[in-house]
């Protein structure tokens, strides 16, 4: 509990992370109870095509009479999802694959880290719309195709976090107890390496609404649901004629992207209390 | 204080029943180049040949320069390092033929010491919970209460008290911290501890104190030491035996005071005549030994003896021929044929 506290004395003291986190907050109720509160189907042909917000429609229609605010509302917990769930596979898989590298080191080492390059080297977006356009695509494709992309960096940091902590004493003195590698692995190295794990996994949420609206952008999204890079790809050809399609969900993205980096720092300062005192 | 200790110390052991036996030990290190497919292009030669035996209750020193091996045999023994080759017999049992689950089963006998306190301790574990894991890992004690029992007895035992099982290392001082270290390699009631550098990061009032709980407890628990370090007046101070090791070779080994009073081999006569004398009119007048040049880099060590570039008494056979370890006096070992 004092830990929790303290955590949050630390936290309060970037402004910008708790604006971040009060953003994200409302973003995530909104994701959460807001099908319930506004239960227009996104999907139904409600009005006139392409009318302007503050109209009979708060946020107007889009080309085929769409409710946007409807899409805005539903599409927040499919973006939501897929980037929360999509990020935290990649932290899993990037955690497990780096600490088998950091902690083993040789053969071990060489073979995930050669695979690990491998990723890397190929344009991230381009191996999720190959993956994408691969299998079908729905909801689940889409979340695994960006872990795909995403575990790679996670992987190399958390090698070198358990390379640092591997020679230090208190490893050795498991060691020489005879404790287990696994449990050495789990419950003495992961605690010490994970802090900035979770700050590079937080901004990673961000990062797969971009990839999943570039997806749905580009038509590569689920059909069957609404996300707001669906939005953005059904208001292109009508950019000129009503901007406002485009911008309402695409302004969405920024400001929730923009919260989770704004958290994301915040927990790199809290966790490195260290660090912060630059 | 140090003659009022030494006094008490109890010259017959050292001559009992064999506790651990070190015989031939090698660790080499390779180093590789190329990135594809690695070569080798040489060794560290870190412990090149070693040999001793420990008795049961005796304190060993372990002295020598950073990067002699001392540390590397102490990690061998350990079984932290895999030995190139040699043999470790503990308590008549051969390490290397032991199975998995009898390696476990021996590390119960044998802990660490280590140097930092600052990183021998996890960071955010409790005192309480980093006590308690060798007796978790070896399934000593399950019943809790009884554990707690045992972790307040601990930290008794290293003169801390009881209620810090409940605080975490940093909000300790260095001289507490390395109590707790003391505290976990008892924990197990082990037959022998590897203090390697235990007091090295102390400051000198600590290391005082934390010397003669280790003293204490040597008795109080009939433990046996390996001390490895590199302050001489420690090892004087506390050990039965004190070996000297250079560039990975031991090139002596007596009994304490003999050792200190009477240095046969000329990099031990070099390396005590380093440790300065507090008395500033004797030290004015004393000569000081300084060997030549630096110490070799062990992945081309010298040929034959390998102190013979700085040695004051080589001769052309000291470059060809690796010198014998002799027993020049009863217990009084030395690697040098000139002496």
């Amino acid at each position: 509990m004092n830990k929790i506290l303290d955590f949050w004395r630390r936290f309060r003291q970037n402004r910008a992370a708790v604006g971040g986190a009060a953003v994200l907050l409302i973003v995530l109720l909104v994701a959460a109870f807001g099908p319930w509160l506004y239960p227009t189907d996104p999907f139904d042909m409600v009005g006139r095509p392409i009318s302007a917000p503050f109209g009979k429609f708060p946020l107007g229609t889009d080309i085929s009479g769409r409710d946007i605010l409807a899409g805005l509302i539903h599409g927040a917990r499919v973006s939501l999802l897929i980037g929360i769930v999509a990020s935290l596979c990649a932290t899993v898989i990037g955690v497990t694959l780096g600490a088998l590298a950091g902690y083993y080191g040789g053969l071990i080492d060489d073979l995930l880290m050669r695979s690990t390059e491998f990723f890397l080297t190929i344009p991230s977006f381009v191996l999720a719309v190959v993956i994408v356009a691969i299998f079908s695509p729905t909801v689940v494709t889409v979340t695994t195709a960006i872990a795909v992309v995403s575990w790679p960096s996670v992987a190399r940091l958390a090698r070198a976090e358990f390379i640092a902590q591997r020679d230090r004493e208190y490893v050795q003195a498991c060691r020489a107890m005879g404790m287990a590698d696994w449990q050495i692995v789990l419950l003495q190295i992961l605690p010490n390496a994970l802090p900035p794990v979770i700050v590079v996994g937080s901004l990673m949420v961000a990062t797969a609404i971009l990839t999943e609206s570039g997806l749905s952008f580009l038509g590569l999204g689920d059909p069957n649901v609404v996300s707001w890079g669906y939005m953005i790809g059904v208001a292109r050809t009508v950019l000129r004629l009503a901007w406002w399609m485009a911008a309402i969900p695409g302004v969405t993205i920024l400001i929730t992207v923009l919260a989770i980096n704004l958290v994301g720092e915040g927990l790199n300062d809290a966790l490195n209390p260290r660090l912060k005192q630059r | 204080m140090s003659a009022q200790i030494r006094e008490s110390r109890d010259k017959s052991v050292g001559k009992g029943e064999t506790l651990l036996e070190v015989r031939n030990l090698k660790k080499y290190f390779a180093v590789t180049e190329g990135v594809v497919r690695r070569r080798a292009i040489g060794n560290v030669k870190a412990v090149d040949g070693v040999s001793f035996t420990i008795a049961r209750g005796e304190i060993l020193g372990l002295v020598g320069e950073s990067g002699c091996g001392k540390t590397t045999t102490g990690r061998c023994i350990l079984q932290l390092e895999t030995p190139t080759s040699g043999e470790i017999v503990f308590e008549g049992v051969n390490l290397e033929k032991l199975d998995q689950k009898a390696m476990v089963a021996w590390r119960q006998k044998i802990q660490v010491i280590f140097q930092d306190p600052y990183s021998s301790l996890n960071p955010r574990m409790k005192v309480g919970e980093i006590l308690g894991e060798p007796m978790r890992v070896h399934r000593v004690e399950p019943n809790a209460a009884k554990r707690r029992q045992r972790i307040a007895e601990l930290l008794t035992v290293c003169g801390l008290p009881a209620k810090f099982a409940d605080r975490y290392p940093h909000e300790m001082s260095g001289g507490q911290r390395q109590r707790v270290g003391i505290a976990r390699a008892l924990c197990l009631n082990p037959d022998f501890i590897i203090c390697d550098e235990a007091v090295s990061a102390l400051d000198v009032s600590i290391q005082a104190q934390v010397i003669n709980l280790l003293e204490d407890l040597r008795e109080e628990f009939n433990l046996t030491y390996l001390f490895i370090a590199h302050d001489l007046s420690v090892v004087h101070h506390l050990c039965n035996r004190v070996a000297v090791m250079y560039l990975g070779r031991m090139v002596e080994l007596a009994e304490s005071d003999e050792l200190f009073d009477n240095p046969m081999h000329p990099y031990t006569q070099a390396l005590l005549s380093a440790v300065p004398v507090p008395d500033p009119t004797v030290e004015a007048q004393r000569s000081h030994q300084v060997p030549k040049g630096e110490v070799p880099s062990p992945i081309n060590p010298p040929s034959g003896c390998v102190f013979h570039p700085r040695c004051p008494l080589a001769v052309d056979s000291c470059r060809a021929q690796v010198p014998e370890f002799r027993e020049l006096k009863p217990g009084h070992w030395v690697a040098c044929p000139r002496v």
